[in-house]
C-alpha cells in the first residue's frame, strides 16, 4: 500500500488505494465513466503488488470473475457506474445467494439509461437493495469525501469477508472526481478482516452450515474441501434442494445475516440533532452542502440537525423512528433523484413526523442555500 | 436385472446401507470423483451427459491430476448440472457466465486445473461473448461444450446450434436461422485446441479430454450429444440408441481438418458429421503474458 501520510487525492484514487490497502489483489472492471479511474489506478498499481487486473468484455463477465477470483481465495473489487451496476444485478444475487465476499463500487451517474454519463446522480440507491431479484439482504455504504472512499473501502471489503457477502460502494460522480486531503494511516493501523475458515476436517464439513453470527465459514477453491456452490436453492452441504423447506431455512438466514448484526454494520452521522425540530437527511455528495445548510439555517433561528446515512442499507431505521418520537416535527431529505430514501425515512417516522423531499434529477446539485 | 429393479440401487435405503459399508457405494469405478449422495442425477433416458460426464472423469482419473486441485464451473442447462454430481470444487453459476467466473478462479488460483462443462445454449447464445474474449485471451482452462441442439432444459427451444430447417418448439414450422459450426467460432477467436467427438466416440473423446486436461492455454471439446426429449423426437431420432446409431453411421473422423469446413447439418443425411482433433498449436497464455509484463514493470518500478 502507499507510504501513510498526507494527499491531495482524487476520490476514485481513493478508493482504489483504499482497495488497495484492504488486500484487494484481484479487480475485473470494464472501462466506464465516472468509474475508470478506479480501473486505470489499479492497472498502475498492481505490478508492484502482485495483484491481477482483468480488462473484461463487459460488466457482466466482470462481476463473475470477481465472484470466481473470490472463491479462488482473493479480496477481488469491481467499479462501474449506473448502466454497468445493472448488468451486474443477476451475479450481484449470485454472489449475495451463495454468500461470496467481494467488493463493488459503483460511482452514481445521471440515469436511466445511458443518462448523464459526466454527471451526478443518485438514483441508484433503491437499486442496490432491491435490484436484483428474489429477497436479499445488502450492505451499502455512501462515502461523501475522498477520505471516506478510501476508509470505507476498506471497510467494504472488512465487511465483505466478515458476513460473506457482496458489498456495494455506492459514490457518486462529485465525490469520486473530488479532490482533496486523504490521510492514509500505517499499515498497523488498519484494520483488516479475514473470512473465517472451517475449522473441522473435510469430511465433516457443511459449506452453508453457519454459526452463531449467522455467517458459514467459508473453504475456498483447492483448500481440499470439495465445496459445492450454486445458486440454486441450497441446504447446508451446499446442494441443490429444490423445495418450500430448504427455501425457508436459506433466504432468511441471508437476510437475517445482515439485520441481526445491524447494530456492527450499520453507521451514520449526526450533526446538531441534539436540540433539532427538524432534520435533514442527506447522503453522499448532497450531505457536504447539507452540512453548511443547517448552519445557514441555525443563523436564521431555524433548529436544524442532519442525519447522515453512511450505510445506506442497513438503514438508520429505528434512529429515525425514535427522532420522530422525542420531537424532531419535519424530516427534509435532500437526494438527487425523484425520492427514494424519502420514502425509507417516511415509513421509519411512521406517521410521527412530517416528511419532505428535495428533489434534484441529476445533473446539478444541492446547494446550502437552495435545497 | 430388469432395469426397474435396478433402479433400486438409487434408493436411499441401499445407498444408505451402501454408505454404511465405507466411502461410495463400490458400484462404480469413478466413485471417489461423483458426490454419490446427489445420484440418481436428473437427466433423461437416452441423454448424452452421463457418457460424456463419464468420459470427463476418467480422463480426470487417468491424467493424476489430485481431485483437490480441480476445478468444475457450469452455466445453467442440462450440461450445467454437471457440477453438482462431480466430487470436487464445482461451481453452478449463472446463465451463461460459467466462462468468466471461471477466468476469474483460474486466474485468483493458477494451481487450480479448470474446467467449464456446459451446454450449447449456456456456452454460445447467453455466454458467447464470454466464449470468444476467453479464447482470445488464451486464459488457461478447457471448455466442453455439450451440444445436444436445443434448450432442453426448458422443453426443446431452438438455440445457437440448431440445424436450420429443425421443428423445435419454437420453431414448430421448421427453422430458418443458421447455426454457428462451434470448432470454427473457437478456432476462429484463438483457442489453442479444438476438437469435436460425439458420445458415440468415446474413448477418442477420453483421450482429448485427457490432452486438454494437460495442455496450457484455452481448449474447446464440443461432444454433440443425443436428446431425444429435447430434439431428437421431433428429428427422427426419438430414442439415445436412435441417435448413437446416427452418430455412428454418419460421422467422419478428420483430423486437422480446417475447422471452417465442419459445419455440420444433422438433418441432411449427405453432411458427414466430421469429428476429430482440429487444432493443437502452442501459443503463451494469458497468465505468462502478463506476468512477463507485469515483471518488466516491476523492474522500472524497481520492486520485487
Amino acid at each position: 500500500m502507499m507510504e501513510p501520510g498526507t494527499y491531495f487525492m482524487e476520490g476514485n484514487t481513493a478508493c482504489a488505494e483504499g482497495a488497495i490497502a484492504a488486500g484487494c489483489r484481484f479487480f475485473a472492471g470494464y472501462p466506464i465513466t465516472p468509474a475508470s479511474e478506479i480501473l486505470e489506478r489499479l492497472t498502475e498499481r498492481f505490478p508492484e503488488i502482485h495483484g491481477s487486473y482483468l480488462q473484461m468484455e463487459d460488466e457482466l463477465a466482470s462481476i463473475a470473475a470477481i465472484l470466481g477470483a473470490s472463491w479462488a481465495g482473493k479480496k477481488a473489487m469491481t467499479a462501474t457506474s449506473g448502466p454497468g451496476f445493472s448488468l451486474m444485478m443477476e451475479n450481484y444475487g449470485l454472489g449475495l445467494m451463495t454468500e461470496t465476499p467481494c467488493v463493488i463500487v459503483n460511482v452514481m451517474r445521471g440515469g436511466p439509461s445511458t443518462g448523464l454519463p459526466t454527471m451526478v446522480a443518485q438514483g441508484d440507491v433503491n437499486q442496490t437493495r432491491w435490484g436484483t431479484h428474489g429477497d436479499v439482504g445488502v450492505v451499502v455504504y455512501a462515502p461523501s469525501s475522498p477520505q471516506e472512499l478510501f476508509d470505507y473501502t476498506i471497510k467494504a471489503f472488512n465487511t465483505a469477508e466478515k458476513y460473506r457477502l457482496p458489498v456495494v460502494v455506492l459514490s457518486d460522480e462529485i465525490v469520486s472526481h473530488m479532490t482533496e486531503k486523504v490521510e492514509v494511516p500505517p499499515k498497523e493501523e488498519i484494520e483488516i478482516v479475514d473470512r473465517k475458515k472451517p475449522e473441522v476436517p473435510p469430511e465433516k464439513y457443511l459449506p452453508f452450515r453457519p454459526d452463531d453470527d449467522l455467517v458459514p465459514p467459508m473453504a475456498n477453491a483447492g483448500d481440499g474441501y470439495s465445496v459445492h456452490v450454486t445458486g440454486l436453492t441450497h441446504d447446508e452441504k451446499g446442494h441443490p434442494s429444490i423445495n418450500e423447506k430448504t427455501q425457508n431455512m436459506l433466504v432468511p438466514r441471508l437476510i437475517d445475516k445482515i439485520r441481526k448484526n445491524s447494530d456492527d454494520i450499520l453507521e451514520y452521522d449526526e450533526y446538531k440533532v441534539e436540540d433539532a425540530k427538524k432534520i435533514i437527511v442527506a447522503y453522499g455528495s448532497v450531505s457536504r452542502a447539507a452540512i453548511e445548510a443547517v448552519d445557514l439555517a441555525r443563523e436564521r433561528g431555524y433548529e436544524v440537525g442532519l442525519l447522515r446515512p453512511k450505510t445506506i442499507w442497513p438503514f438508520p431505521e429505528e434512529r429515525i423512528y425514535d427522532l420522530a418520537r422525542e420531537g424532531i416535527d419535519d424530516f427534509l431529505v435532500a437526494e438527487i433523484n425523484f425520492g427514494q430514501i424519502v420514502y425509507e425515512v417516511e415509513r421509519c417516522t411512521g406517521g410521527a413526523a412530517q416528511t419532505y423531499l428535495s428533489p434534484r434529477m441529476g445533473g446539478n446539485v444541492h446547494t446550502p442555500k437552495r435545497s | 436385472m430388469s432395469i426397474r429393479k435396478s433402479r433400486d440401487w438409487f434408493s436411499p435405503d441401499y445407498q444408505e446401507q451402501e454408505r454404511k459399508k465405507g466411502v461410495g457405494h463400490g458400484l462404480h469405478p469413478l466413485d471417489e470423483y461423483l458426490r454419490e449422495d446427489r445420484i440418481p442425477h436428473i437427466w433423461c433416458p437416452g441423454c448424452g451427459l452421463g457418457v460424456i460426464l463419464n468420459a470427463y472423469l476418467r480422463a480426470l482419473k487417468d491424467s493424476e491430476i489430485p481431485p483437490e486441485e480441480t476445478a468444475v464451473v457450469s452455466g445453467i442447462g442440462c450440461s450445467g448440472r454437471a457440477a453438482g454430481y462431480v466430487n470436487v470444487d464445482s461451481f453452478h453459476v449463472t446463465h451463461g457466465r460459467a466462462i468468466p467466473f471461471a477466468t476469474g478462479l483460474k486466474i485468483g488460483n493458477r494451481d487450480l486445473t479448470t474446467t467449464v462443462f456446459s451446454g450449447d445454449g449456456d456456452l454460445f447464445a447467453i455466454g458467447g461473448n464470454h466464449f470468444i474474449h476467453a479464447a482470445r485471451r488464451n486464459v488457461d482452462f478447457n471448455v466442453i461444450c455439450v451440444n445436444n441442439f436445443n434448450y432442453g432444459m426448458t422443453g426443446g427451444q431452438a438455440g445457437p446450434t440448431t440445424p436450420s430447417d429443425a421443428k423445435t418448439s419454437t420453431t414448430p414450422w421448421g427453422g430458418f436461422e443458421q447455426p454457428f459450426n462451434l470448432p470454427a467460432v473457437a478456432a476462429g477467436s484463438g483457442a489453442v485446441y479444438v476438437a469435436r467427438w460425439t458420445t458415440y466416440h468415446v474413448e477418442k473423446l477420453i483421450e482429448s479430454l485427457k490432452e486438454a486436461l494437460e495442455k496450457k492455454g484455452f481448449c474447446f471439446i464440443e461432444v454433440l450429444s443425443p436428446c431425444p426429449t429435447g430434439y431428437g423426437r421431433r428429428v427422427g431420432l426419438k430414442t439415445g440408441k436412435k441417435t448413437m446409431k446416427h452418430f455412428k453411421e454418419n460421422s467422419e473422423i478428420k483430423p486437422n481438418a480446417d475447422p471452417t469446413e465442419v459445419a455440420l447439418d444433422p438433418q441432411d443425411p449427405e453432411t458427414k458429421i466430421v469429428v476429430g482433433k482440429f487444432v493443437d498449436r502452442e501459443a503463451p497464455t494469458y497468465q505468462d503474458e502478463r506476468g512477463k509484463v507485469f515483471e518488466e514493470a516491476r523492474k522500472k518500478l524497481e520492486v520485487e
